[in-house]
């Protein structure tokens, strides 16, 4: 039986359990993501983080939270009435929808009902979450436009831009992983990923989509739509009280579900990790139980992203692009071509050892000859400016200091004789004195 | 508009029990419809009738939006999600792009920039909508619908069939497709690299700093002084020895006539007129 059968006859009352489920699971993740994340940071940095409000500062959030609620809620003058009202609202739903295809879990009973840990089964699962995705963008892209201020609007600029560019990246990740599991439902991939988890057999692929989730999300160090040393608080800057809560909520609920995606995708979803599922003969991948592996491995995905934060500075704008477009993008293509080759040699029976050798040797000799028509070292030319190692200038350094221009003559105004003052104000007379 | 996508989730009918004849509209297709219809209509009139370029693209996105959940009702659900992905998502967002480069003021040029652009607009808008009309009036005369439920479960389902005629019944069309949008990319890359790399083009933060190592000096002109008593522009730097540095002077000031600056001086230093703090408004008096 697919899961696509069993959760086709869910009565509507367990449908909204799981509703009210997934939405109350993501909020508690973003409350407690905001708190983990401080405190992470907190520990790497060597300082205790928030420790006053709850058990261990572990209330924190859910205070900050309600007062966000009772601040004042400021509309600029120049702000787009409804846009500026209805950003936040296009933000923060389709990052709750794109939690409906992530399967949490396998078959349970609930309530005498037979039914799996998922809300629905598409054929096009993962297409669902790229879409959801693509439509988030549009709230950070009109809230920035709508706030009728240049900081935002630049804000908005960068992550059209940041967010279609790594879209792509994701979506050609996720090509290998749907050659091999055959479908585009979640369901379905989380079984192809019985015998292996795909995170292992396409290891760049999985690469590629960790760091294109992170810039889709835009988190640091690809946080350049609210870099607070350039946009002061890039898209969300004229925000406050609860328009500025939701998009707190949807960016933190888009982390968990790439994470989850994520999960679902390479680590093979809510199934046990390897010791552990070989005990009692896959017991551990019954009922109940693959809800903590699942969440075990969304909480990696979600500590990589804090990991990330607290250790890398903020990437340049034109480096960031660099990166999308000229190592990540074509790392993928090229990766999905090879993937493709080989599967096609599979299905047409395989290779001989014969072939491979042939194969084999004809990537050496192209790589020799390559290597054979690649020019020597550069001559330095020796007028050049010295370089850094970034290729930049750097300045003398033997230590003589660089003989002044030639003194540049000013224009100055005729005078009346009594004085000969080179400024026109009084404390600049002072201060020459 | 994405409150219509979540009651999808609830109307998407399950390939089990999806045997169905193709004339019989069901309930659910029924309510599906009468909402999604009269949005992707009120989106397309407001598209047209609003002022604001942003405000229109949102309303084509209210449209769009309606017709992918109008697909994905009609048991094609990998086109519903497609049609989000690229045209909402993606085709829709550069157009909010652009628009927001050029500005949220701007306001459409009148000026025709093609000759006979507005008569070739028209011809070819007249011959496109005959071409719908006789399309859509033979669709619904002489076409027998056979519904997608076959399509949908048979060979893997709705995604492996639609790749499978994709990649060999309409392959030909398909590459003809992305040669266009190939075409369109080349071409968009050409004007952007010649914008860069032509003569007049702007030059890169290495050549600038490279031009700059070749001058004798190296690093920014002096500020203006800035004294305990004093951070003017007209206040000049001074040298180790207590000199004035002539570079750190600026033309413009010392270009001025005392006299034209007195009242400035006057209100620095406190000897002129103060202002009324009982006075409504500023000014002469």
């Amino acid at each position: 039986m697919t899961t696509q059968e069993l959760l086709a006859d869910d009565p509507i009352w367990l449908i909204l359990i799981k509703v009210v489920g997934i939405f109350a699971f993501l909020v508690v993740m973003t409350l407690f993501m905001i708190n983990w994340e401080r405190k992470v940071v907190a520990r790497m940095q060597h300082r205790p983080g928030p420790n006053r409000v709850g058990p261990n500062g572990w209330l924190q959030s859910l205070a900050d939270g309600l007062k966000l609620a009772f601040k004042e809620d400021i509309r600029p003058v120049l702000a787009d009435k409804w846009v500026f009202f209805l950003a936040p609202v296009i933000s923060c739903i389709p990052a709750f929808l794109a939690f409906s295809v992530i399967p949490l879990g396998g078959e349970v009973t609930m309530f005498g009902e037979k039914t799996a840990l998922q809300l629905v089964d598409l054929p096009v699962g993962v297409l669902v979450v790229l879409a959801c995705s693509s439509l988030g963008v549009y709230g950070i892209v009109l809230s920035g436009w709508a706030s009728g201020s240049p900081y935002p609007l630049l804000g908005a600029l960068r992550s059209a831009a940041q967010v279609i560019s790594y879209e792509i990246a994701m979506g050609l990740s996720i090509v290998a992983v749907v050659m091999y599991s055959h479908s585009l439902s979640t369901a379905e991939i989380v079984k192809a990923q019985e015998s292996g988890w795909f995170g292992w057999l396409l290891f760049p692929s999985f690469l590629i989509y960790v760091i294109s989730m992170v810039g889709e999300t835009n988190r640091a160090p690809f946080d350049l739509p609210e870099a607070e040393s350039e946009l002061v608080g890039g898209f969300h800057t004229e925000y406050s009280s609860l328009k500025f809560a939701l998009f707190f909520l949807a960016e933190y609920v888009n982390m968990v579900t790439v994470s989850a995606l994520a999960t679902t995708l390479f680590l093979g979803g809510w199934r046990a990790p390897w010791p552990l599922s070989a005990i009692g003969d896959g017991m551990l991948n019954t009922g109940w139980w693959p809800l903590l592996w699942f969440v075990g491995k969304t909480l990696f995905f979600l500590f990589i992203f804090i990991w990330l934060r607290g250790t890398l500075p903020r990437l340049r704008y034109d480096q960031f692009m660099r990166l999308g477009w000229k190592v990540l993008v074509p790392a993928s293509l090229i990766w999905i071509v090879l993937v493709a080759t080989v599967r096609a040699w599979k299905t047409e029976g395989g290779f001989t050892t014969q072939q491979l050798l042939i194969v084999f040797g004809v990537v050496v000799g192209i790589l020799l000859l390559v290597s054979v028509l690649l020019p020597d070292k550069k001559p330095v030319d020796q007028n050049a400016v010295p370089l850094a190692g970034w290729g930049y200038p750097v300045p003398p350094l033997d230590l003589k200091v660089p003989k002044a221009g030639p003194k540049k003559s000013v224009k100055a105004a005729k005078l009346p004789k009594e004085k000969a003052a080179v400024t026109s104000g009084k404390e600049a007379g002072d201060g020459n004195a | 508009m994405s409150a219509v996508l979540s009651t999808l989730l609830a109307l998407q009918p399950d390939p089990a029990t999806a045997e169905r004849v193709p004339d019989v509209v069901t309930t659910g297709e029924a309510i599906a419809f009468w909402v999604l219809g009269p949005l992707a209509l009120a989106g397309a009139l407001g598209m047209l009738f609003a002022k604001n370029a942003v405000h229109s693209a949102l309303w084509l996105v209210l449209t769009m939006l309606s017709l992918g959940v109008l697909y994905m009702v009609q048991q094609a659900p990998f086109l519903g999600f497609v049609q989000i992905i690229v045209y909402t998502g993606a085709i829709m967002m550069l157009f909010l792009f652009v628009l927001m480069m050029v500005g949220r003021d701007s306001s459409d040029s009148v000026v025709e920039v093609l000759r006979g652009q507005r008569l070739a607009a028209a011809v070819l808008g007249v011959g496109f909508a005959g071409l719908v009309v006789g399309s859509l009036a033979r669709a619904l005369t002489e076409v027998q619908p056979v519904g997608l439920v076959e399509q949908n479960t048979v060979n893997g389902g709705n995604v492996a069939n639609i790749g499978a005629s994709l990649f060999t019944d309409w392959l030909f069309p398909f590459e003809l497709t992305s040669a266009l949008l190939i075409t369109a990319a080349i071409g968009a890359m050409i004007l952007a690299f010649s914008d860069r790399h032509g003569k007049a083009g702007k030059k890169t933060q290495k050549q600038l700093v490279e031009e700059r190592f070749k001058t004798t000096r190296v690093g920014s002109l002096p500020g203006p002084g800035v004294f305990a008593t004093a951070n003017s522009v007209a206040t000049p730097a001074l040298l180790p020895d207590g000199s004035v540095a002539p570079e750190s002077l600026s033309e413009l000031i010392e270009a001025t006539a005392k006299e034209t600056l007195d009242d400035d001086v006057a209100e620095v230093a406190g000897t002129g007129h103060e202002a009324d703090a009982h006075a409504l408004k500023g000014g002469e008096s």
